[in-house]
């Protein structure tokens, strides 16, 4: 991979940080008249999500990290691995790991495309998308005529996933969700 | 791609307003307005400011364009020219961001028989017109603080007499990492991230008397626990460095020497023609006081703008 100075850092650029990948979030130069000039700089760990505050003397260089945002559909689990596939057209298949996959577990659908972050070709992290549309396969019964009223119960969708969801929602049932606060939306059109 | 300035019409307007500020001040203090060639034969020689070099024609040599007007300004103060001021643009290679651009407006005066002392007074004074009708308020006066001071004040460790391994350590705690800095790096790294991050706001700040190692341009001299320091002060104001300024060096010998010392293994050539202008039997730079102010930076403040650009016409990324 190409080596980036300081100069280049710009919001989106991946590079290598103590051996694992970044991605640069804000990149601001900091020079006295007279002194030392510095890149203050605000990372993004891939691999684990965090964010880091780092200084570089300005001119530094570090190593471009290969990683790769990709489209890729959701096959099945073995146990073990779970499995995606491509979406040009190739039909390659990538196995995610357990840390790859983390928190978002829950909201793997089969078929479903998913946006996943491929690091020196392997799968470093998965992102769902925003809102997805799941079946009820677990709640109590539904509280016939009550579609005004206020008030929830725990539902579980098909990916495992507990959702509170509306009293009138029955089993079988399709639901939109919003991954991101894991919160349900609207019935599913 | 935008045809578009980076500026508002508003600020085109207060840039014109603050010039003639700037030059109303200086005709009521007597000091006269001088044009300095912008291409120069000898670059700046200090190493942390890279110049801008023009190669060389058939009609002249390499220059540089330069990246303030000092050395310039000093030998007309050595030719007799009395106090004298300079508004225009200046020049420094990568030097690009938030509150930087390649290419900037200073303002840089010279005042005979002044120390650093007297000229930080004069400094607020202008700083004062210039910051009526503005965003920012300065009800408090001025805080005048040496640079001991404001690092024990602001960062916990004494600048002057610290090791070098207690800053070190507070610096990598700064940086995240260890960056293999001097002790004056380390000093830059602890004034930038912590310090002026801590300075009082809306206010003008003075930090004064600067480590010997950080003279630059300045006298030295001994304050008043004995400690050698530089004749050097620099302005803040909301944590924003706007101007530094010298108690100037006359001697040429030691002048000479640190020009030296800080190009050698270095391919900058020396500005001998200053040099020889600050020389006794030649003229000599009478004794003085000098500070350059970036007006970019002023006018920032004034209108409350978050980048350098909004108030250029057209900055790095649109000219």
């Amino acid at each position: 991979m190409a080596n980036y100075s300081t100069s280049e850092f710009k919001s989106g650029l991946k590079v290598m940080l103590d051996g694992d990948p970044c991605a640069i979030v804000e990149n601001e130069y900091v020079k006295p008249g007279k002194g030392q000039a510095f890149s203050r700089v605000k990372l993004k760990n891939l691999k684990n999500g965090r964010t880091w505050e780092r200084t570089f003397k300005s001119g530094e260089k570090l190593e471009g990290a290969d990683v790769m945002d990709l489209e890729m559909e959701y096959l099945y689990s073995d146990g073990e691995f779970w499995h995606f596939m491509m979406t040009d057209g190739s039909f390659e298949q990538h196995p995610a790991s357990e840390e790859a996959i983390s928190e978002n577990k829950n909201w793997l659908k089969e078929q479903q495309v998913y946006e996943v972050t491929l690091f020196n070709g392997a799968i470093l992290s998965i992102t769902p998308p925003n809102f997805i549309d799941l079946e009820v396969t677990e709640t109590d019964p539904g509280l016939k005529g009550d579609t005004a009223q206020g008030g929830s119960k725990p539902a579980i969708m098909q990916t495992g996933a507990m959702v509170r969801v509306p009293l009138f929602i029955e089993i079988g049932e399709l639901l939109r969700i919003d991954t991101r606060v894991g919160e349900y939306v609207s019935r599913a059109k | 791609m935008t045809w578009k300035p980076s500026v508002t019409i508003e600020a085109l307007h207060a840039r014109a307003a603050l010039n003639r500020t700037v030059r109303e001040f200086f005709i009521e203090t007597n000091a006269l307005e001088v044009e300095l060639p912008i291409l120069n034969s000898a670059p700046v020689a200090d190493m942390n400011i890279e110049p801008i070099e023009v190669a060389a024609s058939d009609i002249m040599p390499k220059l540089y364009l330069h990246t303030s007007p000092e050395y310039s300004m000093k030998r007309l103060l050595c030719a007799g020219s009395g106090d004298i001021y300079a508004l225009g643009k200046v020049f420094r290679a990568g030097e690009a961001g938030g509150r930087h651009n390649p290419e900037f407006t200073m303002l840089e005066w010279y005042r005979l028989g002044m120390d650093h002392q007297t000229l930080m007074h004069e400094v607020a004074d202008l700083l004062d017109e210039l910051f009526a009708d503005s965003e920012i308020s300065l009800e408090d006066a001025p805080l005048f603080l040496t640079y001991q001071q404001a690092v024990e004040e602001y960062a916990g460790l004494d600048p002057l007499v610290a090791s070098d391994d207690h800053i070190i350590k507070l610096g990598i705690e700064l940086a995240g990492s260890d960056l293999e800095l001097n002790r004056d790096g380390w000093l830059d790294m602890i004034m930038s991230h912590k310090v002026e991050k801590a300075l009082p706001q809306n206010q003008l700040v003075f930090i004064y008397n600067y480590p010997a190692s950080q003279a630059a341009l300045a006298k030295l001299n001994n304050d008043e626990n004995g400690q050698l320091i530089a004749e050097r002060f620099e302005v803040y104001l909301n944590g924003m460095e706007l101007a530094n300024g010298y108690h100037e060096l006359t001697d040429s010998d030691e002048q000479r020497q640190r020009f030296e010392k800080e190009l050698v293994g270095t391919d900058r050539p020396i500005d001998e023609k200053l040099l020889i202008a600050m020389e006794k039997d030649e003229a000599g730079l009478p004794s003085c006081a000098g500070v350059a102010m970036g007006i970019d930076r002023v006018l920032m403040l004034q209108l409350g703008a978050k980048t350098i650009a909004e108030v250029m016409s057209f900055s790095l990324q649109q000219c």
